[in-house]
């Protein structure tokens, strides 16, 4: 917490003195009311003059004004300090989630930076606006209170000394063995929502089971072991309020009888027995302020500290210092001296501290223009693969280069323009469908939008929409079918002319024919060329299909992070037998090609062996909701 | 490891608000008409009496606490009065009168002590009431999904469901149940305080009374005023967690993209304007406190001169110090149950919102029972016959029509077509998920409406393609359709399913907990688990519905295989996305719009040059 408010509190500091100081000046108030009423009770009533009375009357009245006035100007400062502060810690979070790299993002996970920024933020700004407000208040009002009556009559006094930290004491034993109990009543509430949630979502299956019996056994333990903790926490919670309330008026007891034996002594005024009850009260119930401050602080604290583990996560990946690449001319390109578009010299990457590499000593280099199809199981390690292009993470050992440049030399913003990914999960954003086409390219003209949308085959479905490029999008996409959501990720990686594009894994959701349509016009568009200086289209395409990859000039065999066979379909056929299997158990044995391996007696039955997908079965269902 | 599968908690959430599986996807836009669950047709009286029901099985300690609450406000309110006689019993030096003052003090530890302990046992009882009522309400929502037909469950986001459950109940118990005695104990105080005021002084009891609703009228205006701006704030803040849900949802994207920069100046724009109205929204808010108690001390100070004035001159009323401090101390504490009982009446609305909601649930129409002259049947033959059988999710539009199916013991059926054309629902009817609107579908000779539900869904195995494996053991989760089975069964099915391989070399095999959602198992690891379950319980008709994607090339082998394995000799229809499983059939129904349209084996189909042939070859045209 502390960390946080240096690091935030620069502009507004001066409202963090002035807010309290204000305060302060209140405070003070509330602490001589006792004393303006046992004048006003020993002069004004001893004396029997009215007059007194209501000076002592006017005085009162005068100090809450006054005391009005100041706390308005705390209650402002408070405002402005905790909002802006606030504003500026989620800013900066903001900012540096931005910047966070893969690894971070997968260290720290969506949901948790989700909370971070929003609960969290709020936690420690309700915190700082308390804090202005009422850190100074209570805590000074209880101080104050025992020192006003430990000056009145140090005796007296002495009763304040137990009382107060036998308060203290209560709430700090309740409250400490709260606390682990509320924790174990969120857990307990939640595994009743993951109950309800398992039963709704499993329905068909707790009935085609006949579990019912079960399921309601197992829900009605989870509700009985939530309501025990529930009533172990009231059970001590419901303590604190009248052992407060005892302490307070036994105090009070004490307070009227030794004040007797003072009074009848002349030690004392009657003005001043009535003072020290109110002083008594107003401690105590102070007491009950700082504890509830107590609550709203730890709670805060931790939010803070999750807070500043995000601030002081440094990214991983920073391109600081790198000078923009000089992109190939077209005369190299032509010439065929042009640098390869993508080299890879033993890549290893593992993540976080894993010490197993989850990929290991990829070497590949594929030449402008050319495509590269990386086929293999899930979890093989191909989308990791390519994600080492655009550097989306960083190796641990060898390198990756893009254009002849180690992608660590680039500076990330260039390396991503020229690099144009369609990730696996096809997801948009909400907008319109041109707000979302014009992610990579702010400036993209409504042509290089169609033509995009052309090469990704969305050109169709959109021109149907009524209102075309300015449909909307909802959050997600989710108004968009997945096929068609697919087909618009295409086209959005295609806006701003990337040199080199990566389709990882993303025509599962379309048919054959598009599928194969898809590749046609991506193969033309880059024989074509781009328009800014005629440089071909490289493509790396990543699918569990061997059709979408059997034409690519080079294909990839991933297995366990390895490369498993590199080379052409044929050359494939003939030397990998993992690139075989896959291929057996995709299509017919009379498709493999002529340059399949005639001894191949070891595939496996033909009743599993041919496990096509059947086209209609996948076809998107165009145009739903 | 997938670099893009971010946003966990985003698509979560969407999954189970949209709350569909696959099994009606067959009718997920057609929208499965819903019941009406708002609740706003219950009128407050209906909604409290029924409230009051919940109450009476804890009728004693709802007594008890009610009584505790009453004796305990009388008892706090009269320490003031104690004090203020024990304060004129000091009157000056030489003028203390022990005699009265001891009893005095006495007495008064007594009301304190008494007034603790009744305090504590009502908050005890408040609390135990409270929580039990929540509790017996949960199971009884929980237990009424339970009796919910399918159609229910289909046509209701899952994600307003739960929250019933799980939220609702709770704000019944804390607002109505807590909100009710916190209401009492305030109504209780201000009469309360009133008679003690006016049992000390008519006139000074005027003047506290006249003077108090100020407080409470500038707690209110305050209110007004930052409700209104809180409303801004809480529209921006919404804004803003959506802009937040969406793009660190989404950083991986913004990431490939190098889209930071852009995504910065929204969020910015956004959190720019959060800073007004939040700054406007608290500062208005933060008021509140200060104005009453600004109000208070006014209210302080004038009783203490009016009361000061009463001692010295009898008017408006004769008085002694005691007294007056009785009086500042009730002053002081007047305003203070008005406020509360202002905000435990929002609360309390809420609370019956809340209520409302969850007695629509508990009143919506449940499944229609079993007939109590249903057979119990076991051992069935597997015999499946399907009639003419019309069924519709929504009236006006049909989905299947005149379906005629006779399946003898042991065959192997596969249904395909186009997406929608109703090959799921059929599985639906079969299991009696939903009723057929005309014809019969009989099990050995048996119409399914007339056998029970449970004994029928018995006789049925179900793998589909939407896995479920809900948080417990790998091996609970096998021996779900048979809970008595052994460990030697349990690892017997997962054998025969092919999945005892990974199952052994998992941390702690067969005890291993699965986390929520499947846990760290891949799709189709997860389809071997549900083989296995099937396997376990040996049916006689089998239900399958095949992964169409999502599962790599080698697993896929072996869920195949375990599939053929779990086949073998019983009857089965198959929801069918491969050639291999298709081509074994022994009849291929090919469904499009809800109807058969064609029907034989593969090569009969072939042979026939229809709409299967068309789609069976359509694979090779590629471009």
């Amino acid at each position: 917490m502390l960390e946080l408010l240096k690091r935030f509190s620069g502009g507004f500091r001066r409202y963090f003195i002035i807010g309290p100081a204000c305060k302060l000046l209140e405070v003070f108030f509330d602490l001589l009311t006792p004393l303006v009423i046992a004048r006003m009770i020993d002069e004004g009533v001893g004396s029997r003059d009215a007059g007194v009375v209501l000076r002592y009357g006017v005085l009162l009245i005068g100090m809450a004004i006054i005391g009005m006035g100041f706390t308005l100007i705390c209650q402002k400062m408070a405002a402005l300090a905790s909002q802006g502060m606030g504003t500026a810690i989620r800013s900066s979070l903001f900012a540096r989630i931005n910047e966070f790299s893969y690894a971070e993002l997968d260290r720290f996970g969506t949901p948790s930076l989700i909370t971070r920024i929003t609960n969290d933020v709020n936690q420690v700004q309700l915190a700082i606006a308390l804090g202005v407000r009422q850190l100074i208040r209570w805590p000074f009002l209880a101080v104050g209170s025992m020192i006003a009556a430990l000056l009145i009559d140090l005796k007296l006094g002495l009763i304040f000394l137990i009382s107060t930290p036998l308060i203290g004491l209560v709430f700090w034993l309740v409250m400490a063995r709260c606390v682990p109990y509320f924790k174990q009543m969120q857990a307990r509430l939640d595994r009743i929502g993951l109950i309800t949630r398992e039963g709704l979502s499993g329905v068909r299956v707790v009935r085609a089971f006949v579990r019912e019996d079960h399921e309601r056994e197992r829900f009605r333990k989870a509700a009985f072991d939530q309501a025990t903790v529930a009533i172990a926490v009231g059970k001590l919670s419901s303590v604190l309020n009248p052992v407060t309330f005892l302490v307070m008026n036994l105090g009070v007891c004490a307070i009227l009888w030794m004040g007797g034996i003072q009074v009848d002594t002349g030690a004392l005024t009657q003005g001043e027995v009535m003072a020290f009850v109110n002083y008594m009260t107003q401690t105590l119930l102070s007491i009950v302020y700082v504890a509830n401050l107590v609550v709203v602080f730890t709670k805060a604290s931790a939010s803070a500290s999750r807070v500043n583990e995000v601030l002081e996560c440094e990214p991983s990946i920073t391109d600081r210092g790198n000078a923009p690449v000089a992109l190939p001319a077209a005369s190299d390109v032509s010439r065929g001296t042009a640098a390869p578009a993508l080299r890879m010299d033993k890549a290893c990457f593992a993540f976080g501290d894993a010490e197993v590499n989850t990929l290991e000593r990829v070497t590949l280099t594929l030449g402008l223009g050319q495509t590269l199809g990386i086929i293999g199981g899930t979890g093989s390690g191909k989308s990791t693969l390519v994600s080492l292009i655009p550097r989306l993470y960083d190796t641990r050992s060898g390198s990756v280069e893009v254009m002849g440049t180690d992608v660590r030399r680039w500076p990330l913003e260039q390396l991503r323009h020229v690099v144009g990914i369609v990730p696996q999960r096809a997801s948009l954003l909400s907008g319109t469908i041109r707000s979302n086409l014009l992610w990579r390219d702010a400036d993209a003209t409504d042509e290089e939008l169609w033509a995009a949308l052309e090469i990704a085959q969305a050109a169709d479905f959109v021109r149907k929409l009524p209102k075309g490029l300015d449909a909307p999008v909802e959050a997600g996409g989710k108004n968009f079918s997945g096929g068609q959501r697919q087909r618009l990720t295409i086209a959005r990686a295609l806006v701003g002319e990337p040199l080199l594009l990566i389709l990882d894994d993303s025509a599962s959701a379309l048919d054959f024919k598009t599928d194969a349509a898809l590749r046609h016009a991506i193969r033309e568009r880059s024989a074509a060329g781009s328009a800014a200086g005629g440089l071909p289209l490289t493509t790396v395409i990543v699918s569990q299909r061997v059709s979408s990859v059997r034409d690519a000039d080079l294909i990839c065999v991933m297995s366990h992070g390895s490369v498993a066979g590199l080379g052409t379909h044929d050359e494939l056929l003939a030397t990998c037998p993992l690139y075989e299997e896959i291929c057996l158990s995709q299509l017919k044995r009379e498709e493999l090609g002529s340059a399949a391996a005639p001894t191949s007696a070891g595939a496996p039955t033909p009743t599993v062996a041919t496990s096509h997908d059947l086209p209609v079965q996948s076809a998107e269902e165009e145009g739903a909701r | 490891m997938n670099p893009y599968a971010s946003a966990g908690s985003v698509s979560t959430v969407t999954a189970s608000v949209s709350g569909n599986d696959n099994l009606n996807g067959d009718n997920n836009d057609s929208g499965i008409p819903r019941q009406n669950i708002s609740g706003e047709r219950l009128s407050t009286a209906e909604v409290t009496r029924r409230l009051l029901s919940y109450v009476r099985p804890h009728a004693g300690s709802f007594f008890i606490s009610f009584i505790s609450a009453a004796i305990s406000v009388v008892l706090q309110l009269y320490t003031p009065i104690l004090i203020g006689r024990g304060i004129d019993l000091i009157i000056d030096a030489g003028r203390v009168d022990f005699a009265a003052l001891m009893p005095l003090v006495q007495t008064l530890a007594l009301v304190v002590v008494g007034a603790a302990v009744f305090q504590w046992l009502q908050g005890y009882c408040v609390n135990r009431l409270c929580y039990e009522t929540v509790r017996d309400m949960r199971i009884q929502a929980s237990e009424k999904l339970g009796r919910m037909p399918l159609s229910f469950i289909d046509a209701h986001p899952h994600g307003d469901l739960i929250s019933r459950v799980v939220n609702d109940v709770d704000q019944v118990g804390d607002g109505l149940l807590q909100g009710f005695t916190q209401l009492f104990t305030g109504v209780v105080t201000i009469v309360g305080t009133l008679v003690f005021m006016l049992s000390i002084s008519v006139p000074m009891a005027i003047v506290v009374v006249l003077v108090t609703p100020l407080s409470v009228l500038a707690a209110s205006l305050i209110a007004k005023f930052s409700n209104r701006s809180f409303g801004d704030q809480q529209r921006i803040q919404g804004q803003l967690g959506g802009y937040i849900e969406e793009y660190v949802g989404n950083q991986k994207l913004v990431e490939a993209f190098a889209h930071g920069p852009e995504a910065r100046h929204g969020f910015d724009g956004i959190n720019d304007e959060l800073y007004t109205a939040g700054e406007r929204a608290q500062f208005l808010s933060s008021l509140s406190n200060p104005g009453t108690r600004f109000i208070n001390n006014i209210i302080y100070a004038v009783v203490a001169i009016i009361g000061c004035v009463g001692v010295i001159t009898g008017v408006p009323a004769a008085l002694t110090v005691g007294e007056v401090q009785t009086f500042l101390s009730y002053a002081n504490q007047y305003t203070k149950p008005f406020n509360e009982v202002t905000s435990v009446i929002t609360q309390i609305q809420t609370a019956y919102a809340s209520a409302r909601r969850l007695f629509a649930l508990l009143d919506a129409t449940e499944e229609v029972p079993d007939a109590p002259d249903a057979l119990e049947i076991s051992d069935a033959r597997g015999d499946v016959t399907l009639s003419h059988v019309d069924f519709s999710y929504v009236k006006d539009r049909k989905l299947l029509q005149d379906i005629c199916i006779d399946a003898r013991s042991g065959m192997r059926f596969a249904l395909v077509g186009p997406t929608g054309c109703g090959k799921t629902t059929l599985i639906n009817l079969l299991l009696r998920f939903y009723d057929v609107d005309a014809g019969t579908i009989e099990l050995d000779g048996m119409d399914t409406q007339g056998i029970t539900r449970a004994s029928l869904r018995r006789s049925f195995g179900m793998v589909l393609q939407d896995t479920w494996l809900f948080e417990g053991t790998v091996h609970d989760n096998i021996a779900y359709g048979k809970p008595d089975a052994t460990r030697e069964e349990v690892v017997e099915a997962a054998r025969r399913a092919h999945a005892d391989k990974f199952i052994a070399a998992l941390p702690d095999g067969y005890d291993t907990v699965i986390g929520e959602d499947g846990g760290s198992f891949s799709a189709g690891q997860k389809q071997l688990l549900c083989i296995a379950r099937v396997m376990l319980t040996d049916p006689a008709i089998l239900l399958l519905d095949e992964a169409t994607s999502s599962i790599d090339t080698r697993t896929e082998l072996q869920v195949q295989a375990a599939f053929d394995e779990l086949m073998a000799g019983r009857t089965s229809f198959v929801v069918a996305h491969r050639l291999s499983t298709i081509r074994n059939s022994d009849c291929i129904l090919y469904m499009r719009d809800g109807v058969i349209e064609e029907r034989g084996t593969h090569d009969e189909l072939l042979a026939l040059g229809g709409a299967y042939a068309e789609l069976y070859n359509s694979q090779f045209a590629e471009a």
